[in-house]
């Protein structure tokens, strides 16, 4: 693959993109019931990012505590709670963005294809290209046109030809189903943009870099039904070429656009720990713990 | 639906919402109040317009082909005022020269860069900076750039009214890139954009107005500035063009001297320099407000 940039993390990074199609032999959609009982038992593939013992600290204080989560690749990944849980925190931690917050800290592992993210020797900068993200507030760069937020991945981290950015626009705005409503004002402004259009130029803009995962931090929460309903077609869309982490306050939300769910809450110590991890449709239905139950037929949270 | 009972409780109600005495006597303090804060807002502006009123009315008669065209003569006889007009424009162009970089370079490290403890400092360092005595650092230049030379130059009038400008821009920009949305930061290197690239990118063009109004509002405090001169470039009764091994004139310095003389034509060169500056001052003023105005960062 020439567009992508050589990776320091280590060789199990760049798995060959036929077999991990094939891992994606066995269907985990929502609608899918029957793979309640299927999944616990089933020899999972190894997981994209497998995170082990996460303990995530403010300064001295304890934003999440102890989460282990093995998420597998080519599939959407809901994380659920209730406000101040630590999910956007333990997002962040993914891609190392939390790294930005002075006095942050973390504890544990997350590994990304095995490989540890956190290794002395792993560049951030690096890590951001393979784990992109979409925040809660579309954030077009305002002083870029929209042709120039796309490529600005891309522009920025390197020098490319005129010819070969044109393609990478038209590709990614494509993917992230814009095209059509952009394709004769590239050199508009992206805050001209309504908002549901530019987050979805926020998810272009994370396509074009060619990631292999993409964090999520509520990206439709801050649009109108009809946005966050184009937002969840084009999740849905996602999936079949990207690891997608979503972090939704809306539980129809993750109920709809999810195969897995990973409900989170919120301890004595008001640290964020994981109560519950599993297939959506076993989660929304058939949860095994009661805050979880109680959780997602709408008792607290 | 109306009853006895609604009307009844009507009344009651109306004779507590208009409460007779303790209502008309807030509503005096209230006036009274309002008065008095408009009045105080009218003291605060009223030199700005006595200010601009005054030196129009003697300044404009001064004005003249001869004050913009022509170098001073003996006693003020004929002549003008070329000689501050041109060191003016040269001397202060080259401190922006130099304090631009400074400063804004200075800003984005603090912004960017600095941790808190080291920001902390600098801005405290830069705050100290704007309150010296302009007439401090005309004599600090001094004892560094003129008297090792034995020469009073206009190179050290530069760097004088730099030193004047460098804590101005520094701080502008430190705030303006400031006030960029940390989200734009966050979606740059979300991007695996490096720090530096982003900050070069992303966040410097979206603050890039904010700190085009502070480069502006510096150079127009220092082309007022005159104490830092005096020490410095000293000034001219010659029209300087280039050599700032040399003595060179400035606006400030020569409404100074000629509102000193005995004599109306000097005086009257004075006025019409005065107004000469306070409209170039002004127009860089309104100009940068004029840019910036109703505009957002970010927006």
């Amino acid at each position: 693959m020439a567009i992508k940039t050589p990776v320091s993390l280590n060789g199990a990074l760049n798995v060959p993109e036929p077999a991990a199609a094939a891992d994606r032999s066995a269907p985990t959609r929502p609608e899918a019931f029957d793979a309640v009982a299927a999944m616990p038992e089933q020899p999972a593939p190894s997981p994209k990012l497998q995170i082990r013992g996460l303990n995530v600290f403010y300064g001295t204080f304890r934003a999440v505590r102890d989460v282990d989560l093995a998420i597998p690749g080519r599939s959407v990944t809901a994380i659920i709670g209730p406000s101040g849980c630590g999910k956007s925190t333990f997002l962040r931690t993914l891609n190392r963005m939390h790294e930005l917050i002075p006095g942050t800290r973390v504890g544990g592992s997350v590994r990304l294809d095995g490989a540890d993210v956190y290794a002395a020797d792993v560049d951030p900068v690096e890590l951001r290209r393979l784990v992109g993200m979409v925040f809660q507030r579309p954030n077009p760069f305002p002083t870029m046109s929209i042709y120039d937020n796309v490529v600005a991945g891309v522009r920025l981290t390197g020098r490319r030809a005129k010819s070969e950015l044109d393609g990478i626009v038209e590709s990614s705005l494509r993917r992230a189903a814009l095209w059509n409503e952009v394709k004769d004002k590239l050199k508009e402004n992206g805050t001209s943009l309504s908002g549901g259009q530019q987050q979805r130029l926020c998810i272009a803009r994370a396509l074009a870099v060619d990631p292999e995962v993409i964090l999520m931090d509520e990206p439709a929460s801050a649009l109108d039904p009809i946005a966050t309903l184009r937002i969840e077609e084009l999740i849905a869309e996602l999936r079949e070429t990207y690891t997608i982490v979503i972090v939704t306050h809306n539980m129809q939300q993750a109920a709809r656009v999810s195969d897995q769910t990973a409900f989170f809450t919120m301890g004595d110590d008001r640290a964020g720990y994981l109560v519950e991890f599993g297939p959506t449709s076993r989660i929304f239905t058939n949860p095994q713990h009661q805050l979880t139950e109680d959780y997602v037929s709408g008792r607290f949270g | 639906m109306t009853t006895p009972m609604d009307t009844g409780a009507e009344a009651a109600t109306r004779a507590r919402l208009t409460g007779p005495r303790t209502a008309s006597r807030r509503a005096v303090t209230d006036r009274l109040m309002r008065l008095l804060a408009l009045v105080a807002t009218l003291l605060c502006v009223l030199p700005l317009g006595a200010v601009l009123v005054f030196v129009t009315i003697n300044g404009i008669g001064a004005l003249n082909i001869d004050l913009l065209t022509k170098a001073p003569r003996a006693l003020g006889n004929g002549g003008g005022a070329l000689n501050a007009i041109a060191g003016t424009l040269q001397m202060v162009p080259l401190a922006a020269l130099i304090a631009v970089p400074v400063g804004v370079a200075g800003g984005i490290y603090v912004s960017e860069f600095a941790g808190a403890r080291a920001g902390r400092v600098v801005r405290f360092a830069a705050d100290v900076l704007v309150g010296v005595p302009s007439i401090l650092i005309g004599l600090f230049v001094f004892t560094f750039l003129v008297l090792p030379f034995k020469q009073f130059n206009a190179f050290a009038g530069s760097v004088s009214l730099a030193l004047i400008m460098v804590p101005v821009i520094l701080r502008t920009t430190e705030e303006m890139l400031g006030l960029v949305p940390r989200s734009l930061r966050e979606g740059a290197l979300a991007l695996g954009i490096p720090v530096w690239r982003t900050v070069l990118s992303v966040v410097i063009p979206s603050g890039l107005g904010g700190i085009l109004t502070g480069v502006m509002l510096a150079l127009a405090r220092a082309m007022g500035e005159t104490a830092p001169l005096l020490f410095t470039a000293l000034g001219s009764r010659l029209v300087n063009v280039g050599d700032f091994g040399r003595p060179m004139d400035a606006l400030p310095l020569f409404i100074y001297m000629n509102a000193r003389q005995p004599y109306e034509a000097q005086n009257q060169q004075a006025w019409g320099a005065a107004f000469l500056l306070m409209l170039m001052v002004l127009i860089i003023n309104v100009a940068v407000r004029a840019r910036t105005w109703g505009r957002q960062i970010g927006g």
